[in-house]
């Protein structure tokens, strides 16, 4: 008979074990689909997830893939971490594309040095400035944030989408929705010749290395604990909650806001309706896979980015429809949250007697 | 506007002067480039049924849906080019800087794209459709069947092509009831089932008893339908989603040119163009006249249909006036190419401004 039974604290083991689980789980689960639309299981997985990084330029998509998703899931981890859930990064993206966008193209037309640091650096104050939205209406009006920070998702689509249709758009462009290309000193320099890795990268690496100090070795990192533990420890510590809160979404905000950079001035090299492919919606995924922590949180951007990728390939070999790529991701988060119920519950295997 | 000219007179010097000598394949491989899935009953569906007729032409196809007009555009494409495909369509216009880009690395394979105006190496061709003329019949019908002389457009975004269809369709209407006017709601998308269907309730609400769409979902016609009014289907027929209200649709035949181009290239007679086709060469199609429309009426639309074939009738004959009465084209004359791709004035009869 097998009894389950209650731990007496949660397991840490298990806490960076099932992340694991969950993608093996979701291999099987995955495989079975397959095998149910009539795929070869095996076959399929191969095509999904190692033939489109089995070479140089495959590696490096991937990479160019991960790279907003990790640097907005360590945002991301700032709140979480804390208590504050913020599902809006696809909106501080979004903001974030606008503002940097519209100070590359105020210099279209000129080169030199100093453009793309003005244009990084507007990115993330544009996404700071859209993450304090949700920040201070919670702190000075309590609403809540869940519902603020979606909300502004789509406003600011609306936003963007009023730009490039309207004031912004390319006056070349025959009315098309999309702004002028931006001159080169905007633009993110490639790191290889013939890729599109670019150097965006830097930024979430030195995303990573920044948010563990923080998590790890600061005071603000150990109240992050503290509050997401309980904000009534927090409160009776005599942490100063209200300034916690909007520092975590400004650091959150300005993850986004330089993912949205990255893709702007990096692959894309023009404002357009489509900036992001909810980049912001899975990095959600991406920084509970990633446990929120830093390290945690670079696996999972890479294996969530492979999904993306898998589904393209799935298609063009095999014919399977490219959705499954949500599917997988779907089914990764399913998996994971339903094997948290080990972090609490452990199975006991007791002998019947007769 | 000169300069687009210019631009596309050059190319075509150009494509003159470089007709690429391919080796004549013989199993040439197509690739098809969707933004939406290819269940959406409208854009997306159409570009599939035209693969599936390059499929029942002899040739391989491979497609990948719904792929977003954002970075992930150029990756779809470049492995597409890289997995031994000939030609790729890439069928929405979003996905132009990235089509002349890839374009440019692989000089072999030649590039298609849906709608847009860039041609920037000679492997690279556009093509669109004169969506247009249909709209001219559809005018037509829909200035005859109104009652309340309010009629409805769902518009999606405010860019010439849409413009040009909400004018061709306005003048067609005016043509046989000067009393028309005729209301627009921006939906600003393409394809969102639920924005359409309010847009059209709005209209219908405001009196609108005939409801055109240029966004692509059948949420429309099915609001049309328990509203009781008169609507028409948007590129594919949509008279099995709404038979009461579907007078007919027009569908994007694309087909015959992707077997065309396809074959052209297996016989190495490629080249760069840029195609604007409309209801003479099968591109634009009229669906099925639903029996509700009396038979002069009928009559009449099969008529048009064969003359705007023909070219004896053409959607944009003078005297058109703008909004404000000025003339846009004079008596007698028609509206050239140039200023059909540049068209951003409503004509009379429209009411509202174009958002700005």
């Amino acid at each position: 008979m097998i009894k389950i039974v209650k731990r007496d604290q949660p397991s840490k083991a298990i806490f960076f074990f099932t992340p694991i689980l969950a993608i093996f789980l979701t291999l099987i689960a995955g495989g079975i689909i397959f095998y149910i639309l009539g795929f070869k299981p095996f076959e399929a997985l191969k095509f999904f997830f190692i033939v489109p990084i089995a070479d140089k330029y495959g590696f490096s998509e991937l990479l160019l893939k991960a790279t907003p998703l990790c640097l907005i899931a360590i945002g991301l981890s700032f709140c979480f971490k804390s208590n504050n859930w913020n599902i809006g990064a696809e909106g501080q993206l979004t903001f974030g594309a606008i503002v940097s966008g519209g100070v590359a193209l105020l210099f279209y037309d000129q080169e030199g040095f100093y453009i793309l640091p003005i244009v990084i650096l507007a990115g993330a104050i544009g996404g700071m400035i859209y993450a304090s939205i949700p920040a201070i209406l919670k702190t000075y009006f309590n609403t809540n944030e869940i519902l603020v920070s979606l909300m502004l998702v789509y406003v600011s689509k609306l936003i963007l989408d009023y730009l490039v249709v309207g004031p912004w758009s390319n006056p070349e462009g025959f009315n098309f929705p999309e702004t002028r290309q931006f001159s080169d000193s905007a633009r993110l320099p490639l790191l290889f010749e013939g890729l599109r890795i670019h150097a965006g990268i830097f930024l979430a690496l030195a995303a990573v290395v920044i948010s563990w100090f923080v998590f790890y070795k600061t005071y603000l990192g150990f109240q992050m604990k503290v509050s997401g533990f309980s904000l009534k420890t927090a409160k009776y510590a005599g942490y100063k909650g209200k300034k916690m809160i909007i520092l975590v979404f400004l650091i959150s905000g300005a993850c986004a806001g330089l993912a949205g950079v990255g893709e702007i001035t990096g692959p894309i090299g023009q404002l357009h309706r489509e900036v992001s492919p909810d980049y912001g919606f899975t990095a959600i995924i991406v920084a509970f896979l990633g446990r929120l922590h830093p390290v945690g949180i670079i696996f999972a951007s890479l294996v969530v980015a492979i999904t993306y990728l898998g589904a393209e390939t799935a298609q063009i070999f095999m014919q399977i429809p490219k959705y499954t790529g949500q599917v997988f991701q779907g089914m990764i988060l399913f998996f994971l949250l339903a094997s948290d119920y080990l972090l609490f519950f452990k199975f006991k295997f007791i002998g019947t007697k007769k | 506007m000169h300069k687009f000219l210019i631009r596309s007179f050059v190319s075509s010097l150009v494509l003159l002067f470089t007709l690429t000598v391919a080796a004549v394949a013989k199993d040439v491989k197509a690739a098809f480039v969707y933004i939406g899935p290819t269940g959406d009953h409208g854009w997306t569906y159409q570009h599939d049924v035209g693969r599936k007729a390059v499929e029942a032409a002899g040739f391989k196809t491979t497609y990948v849906e719904g792929v977003p007009e954002s970075a992930d555009a150029e990756r779809v494409l470049r492995q597409l080019a890289n997995s031994g495909h000939d030609i790729i369509f890439t069928t929405s216009f979003g996905y132009m800087n990235p089509t002349n880009k890839v374009a440019k690395e692989f000089p072999n394979v030649k590039f298609e794209h849906a709608t847009g105006y860039k041609r920037e190496h000679p492997n690279v061709a556009t093509y669109a459709a004169r969506f247009y003329e249909g709209r001219t019949i559809l005018g037509t019908i829909a200035g005859t069947m109104t009652k309340s002389n309010v009629i409805g457009y769902v518009a999606s975004f405010p860019i010439p092509e849409v413009i040009r269809g909400i004018n061709s369709f306005t003048l067609a209407a005016q043509k046989v009831n000067p009393n028309i006017k005729t209301k627009i709601v921006w939906a600003f998308t393409w394809y969102d089932p639920g924005k359409e269907a309010e847009a059209a309730k709005a209209l219908i609400d405001q009196g609108a008893d005939v409801i055109a769409q240029h966004t692509d979902s059948t949420a429309i016609v099915q609001m049309a339908e328990k509203a009781g009014v008169y609507a028409f289907g948007q590129a594919s027929d949509m008279d099995k989603f709404a038979p009461k209200a579907v007078l007919t649709s027009v569908e994007n035949n694309w087909g015959p040119y992707y077997v065309d181009r396809v074959k052209a290239v297996a016989n190495g007679t490629w080249n760069q163009k840029d195609t604007w086709h409309g209801i003479g060469d099968g591109m634009v199609v009229i669906s099925g006249l639903d029996s509700q429309m009396p038979s002069d009426l009928q009559a009449k639309v099969k008529k048009l249909q064969a003359d705007l074939a023909s070219g004896k009738v053409h959607s944009f004959t003078g005297p058109i006036y703008d909004q404000k009465g000025n003339l846009m084209v004079a008596e007698g004359k028609t509206a050239d190419d140039g200023m059909l791709a540049g068209m951003m004035t409503y004509v009379k009869g429209v009411e509202g401004d174009i958002p700005k």
